[in-house]
């Protein structure tokens, strides 16, 4: 982590300066304020924090970090903060963490999703801290006429040992501003960190155990006025014609107006209901009547879907290849595993508050993808991008859900209708049924082993709703053909590629008019499943320990000792029952590892007893925000396996609230032990991958437990 | 439309609203008070849980009408400065992720402890199983209680 590339110029600085204070700050995408100094009056000074980049320095010595992430609990407001910190060489008492808006010129893209807050960043931030770090130790050594290099920095301090003076960094920060970046500075080692890979508290905690932290629904305006929308149950078709005589009597209703979704490229319509208050808005709902045009597309059931699926697995033609390979095999085994939709779920439903008014838009709210959403509106709303703004809030949970536009989309529509603020609240039944949703996918495996029991020949067939099917000219339409090996499947761990001499993998598009898109870890959550269900059955079939199975295949040190460490922290050697399994895998740059023991208890029922796992994500920031996401991803995980899943009857979601889309409870979840492994490969993505292996590993142990094999997601625990 | 004298967080308020508006759009909407969440609106997650009289309920499901004079307790009554020892166990075991549950769970978690201050997993379990945490922060919840219950103790004895 210490080598830099590439130095920083001038133009990737911005200063400002005030009547009564005067900043140092420093940014990475400012190529947008090339002049060096900028004068702000007293009442623009407040402002600075919306000027300038992650770093903010003034004169009384107040430092102000930008955290230029979205909340959603992953604890960007902490790892972000914490790796520039590192640098500047201040402790984390003596910053102010503040959240962002939406500013690609200054902090580059925002999206929250891929994981990718610290994998994406660190060397960047790492970068920006140690530059202003130098500038300020370069101001001192100018001030006290002594060598740069006898100069050094720590606790927002500037020391110089040989005539022991030392100056705060508030007192050089007009001196620092006027230093020309230095185009090579060195960056910490990793030994020498102090806030780096230190379980640091989250500075956001405190606000979310007494009511204070704003999420989007906590938003308040004055004037804002409050909408539901009623949303055509089947997604698509249009609104035929509606009848709000009886809204229009409940008090506080404003207006009922028809307001465009916008999914993808699609258009949905439906109505919304505008009051003063959430609760009227409601009521004037319930007494609506919309008659839809449902016509068009199909109005399709999981059963039918699930159908389809299975007969796309038999689509593709065999693989010549492929075929000629598992024919040498000494043993063969087919199987096919299917895994479901799936809804989001954020504890906080979807809400956007947008205020457009004078060609400008103002936008707050829970959003996973701040960029996107400013690009979004200003061009559907047609504003120019620069006078969108949008204002963070804290989010209620994401998942990728929050980074779709469609919700913001709303609230401008209806904002600019009505000329007021408008806070679009979906309640919990809009927010399940509407999507999109995580495509539920089948998959058709199929391996042979040779002699010495190792995999020579593995395929996988999927078939899925494709997430990017919305982007095509004609959603919906055809399956897309079948091609073997376009792409690698998203969830195996990478050293297979290698050594397995025949794979060969193949997808089906199942086209649907259900929206769907990225659900918390995305194709891995789905296709880890199948892997590590199938590669399990090889090891039995192998006549081989499962471990010791996906050791002999997984060649790579980095995978050796992952392996290694994954046995040692779970005792899985020295077991002395039945019921442990095991699954590994790999998404967003990082390996996942989940042991899961289950036993049945005195009623003879399945339960699970605890979960270890593992987490590779190379160099890391704060290991307790790790783990508090690995815990996160272990829950959401054992959710889907066995708890909840989305059907479809009739073109419409069955499941429309927690009473049938059941969630795991405290109940519910076993022991949860979580390891990190320490080593220096990239930083790899935390909130993700930490999901994918716990389906499987529990299907492995059941089957461990009770030789009975589980292929189809979710399933009921005490029914085995 | 009918109006109602609530005693919340120790302080009288007037709102004018329909019998049938729940607790938790009043707290939220009228008298604004953002802590208490809507979570599912049909009794089932706990994001809205207030003590009324001490006890733990769903704010969502309970029409303003039938509370009267009962004292409502919201999350920014528990403390006005983080000190109530579950407010200062979630901080020490770092339990919310994006903490949108968490109004609703510190609730119960104190409430539950007044009245059981020596808890075992198996009651903390069963006293929390109305709630719901997306996130997963269930292990941590139940390890803060356990803290909080320390906790508790050291302040009655100081
Ligand atoms: S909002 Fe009241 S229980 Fe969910
Ligand atoms: S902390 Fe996010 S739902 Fe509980």
């Amino acid at each position: 982590m210490k080598d830099q590339q590439d130095s920083l110029s001038r133009r990737d600085f911005i200063r400002l300066s005030g009547i009564s204070t005067l900043s140092l700050t420093l940014g990475y995408y400012t190529s947008a304020c090339d002049q060096t100094v900028k004068v702000l009056n007293t009442q623009t000074i407040s402002s600075v924090i919306e000027l300038v980049a992650w770093i903010s320095i003034d004169t009384n010595g107040d430092i102000k970090l930008m955290n230029h992430r979205s909340e959603m609990g992953q604890g960007t407001q902490q790892t972000i903060p914490q790796i520039l910190a590192e640098e500047l060489e201040v402790s984390m008492d003596q910053i102010t963490v503040v959240s962002a808006s939406a500013n690609p010129k200054k902090y580059g893209p925002q999206p929250q999703e891929g994981s990718f807050s610290v994998r994406g960043w660190c060397q960047q931030l790492l970068k920006m801290g140690a530059t202003a770090r130098q500038m300020l130790i370069m101001a001192a050594a100018k001030q006290w006429n002594v060598p740069v290099t006898e100069c050094s920095a720590k606790n927002g301090q500037v020391f110089h040992q040989p005539t022991n003076q030392k100056a705060g960094y508030g007192s050089l920060v007009e001196e620092a501003a006027k230093i020309k970046p230095p185009s090579n500075v060195t960056l910490k080692e990793r030994k020498d960190y102090t806030i780096i890979g230190k379980p640091l508290p989250r500075n956001d905690i405190p606000s979310k155990v007494n009511g204070t932290a704003v999420f989007g629904l906590d938003k308040k305006l004055p004037g804002l006025l409050y909408a539901v929308v009623e949303r055509n149950p089947r997604f698509r078709g249009k609104v035929k014609s509606f009848d709000d005589t009886e809204t229009r009597k409940i008090i506080g209703v404003k207006h009922v107006c028809k307001v465009q979704r916008a999914v993808f490229g699609s258009l949905y319509e439906g109505i919304a209901v505008v009051a003063n208050s959430i609760w009227a808005a409601m009521q004037g709902r319930k007494v609506l009547r919309v008659e839809w045009d449902d016509t068009g597309f199909d109005h399709v059931s999981t059963t039918q879907m699930d159908e389809q699926m299975r007969h796309n697995l038999k689509k593709p033609a065999p693989s010549s290849q492929f075929e000629k390979a598992v024919k040498q095999a000494s043993d063969t085994l087919s199987v096919e595993y299917e895994t479901p939709y799936q809804a989001h779920s954020c504890m906080e439903p979807l809400n956007c508050t947008v205020h457009v008014h004078d060609n400008r838009i103002d936008v707050w709210g829970p959003l996973q993808e701040a960029n996107w959403t400013q690009a979004d509106l200003s061009q559907r709303m047609n504003i120019p991008i620069e006078n969108v703004t949008v204002h963070m809030t804290f989010l209620g949970g994401g998942f990728g859900r929050k980074a779709f536009t469609d919700y913001p989309h709303e609230a401008a529509l209806l904002s600019k209708e009505l000329n007021a603020p408008v806070q679009v609240v979906w309640t919990r039944e809009d927010d399940m049924i509407a999507g999109p949703f995580r495509p539920g996918a089948f998959f058709s495996c199929r391996g042979g082993l040779d002699k010495k029991g190792k995999i020579m020949a593995f395929q996988t067939i999927t078939s899925t709703q494709w997430i990017g099917q919305e982007w095509s000219a004609t959603p919906y339409a055809d399956p897309e053909p079948a091609e073997y090996n376009k792409g690698r499947i998203e969830g195996l761990l990478h050293p297979y590629y290698k050594s397995i001499p025949h794979y060969s993998f193949a997808g089906v598009g199942n086209r649907v008019p259900m929206p769907v898109m990225w659900w918390r870890s995305v194709d891995a959550s789905t296709n880890g499943f199948a892997c590590e269900s199938f590669i399990d059955e090889l090891a039995y079939k192998a006549k081989q320990d499962p471990m010791d199975f996906r050791r002999s295949h997984l060649q790579e040190t980095r995978y050796q000792n992952f392996i290694d460490k994954l046995e040692a922290v779970s005792g899985w050697k020295s077991r002395t029952t039945k019921g442990w399994g095991v699954a590994i895998t790999q998404c967003f740059g990082s390996i996942a590892g989940h042991i899961v023991i289950v036993s049945r208890n005195a009623d003879k029922k399945l339960q699970i007893d605890k979960v270890i796992a593992l987490m590779d994500c190379g160099w890391y920031v704060n290991p307790d925000i790790i783990k508090a996401q690995v815990e996160g991803g272990i829950v959401m995980g054992l959710g889907a396996a066995i708890f909840h899943a989305i059907h479809f009857q009739d073109g419409m979601t069955v499941e429309k609230n927690f009473d049938t889309y059941l969630m795991p409870r405290m109940l519910d979840i076993p022991e949860i032990d979580v390891h990190i492994m320490e080593n220096n490969e990239k930083p790899g993505g935390v909130g993700e991958p930490g999901l994918p292996p716990f389906a499987p590993a529990l299907c492995n142990a059941i089957f461990d437990l009770t030789g009975k094999r589980i292929r189809k997601l979710p399933f009921a625990l005490d029914e085995i | 439309m009918p109006s109602y004298t609530l005693l919340i967080n120790h302080k009288r308020c007037t709102v004018e609203a329909e019998e049938a508006m729940p607790l938790l759009w009043v707290i939220r909407d009228l008298i604004g008070l953002t802590g208490t969440k809507f979570g599912c609106g049909i009794a089932q997650c706990g994001a809205c849980t207030v003590h009324l009289n001490g006890t733990p309920v769903r704010s969502c499901s309970i029409p303003i009408s039938s509370v009267a004079d009962q004292p409502v307790t919201t999350i920014e009554g528990l403390s006005s400065d983080n000190s109530h020892p579950v407010q200062q166990a979630w901080i020490a075991e770092q339990v919310p992720q994006c903490g949108y549950c968490q109004s609703g769970q510190i609730m119960t978690a104190a409430a539950f402890l007044k009245k059981n201050p020596n808890p075992t997993d198996q009651d903390i379990n069963l006293a929390m199983q109305g709630h719901i945490c997306r996130c997963g922060t269930y292990t941590r919840i139940r390890k803060a209680i356990k803290t909080a219950a320390t906790l508790s103790k050291k302040q009655t004895t100081e």
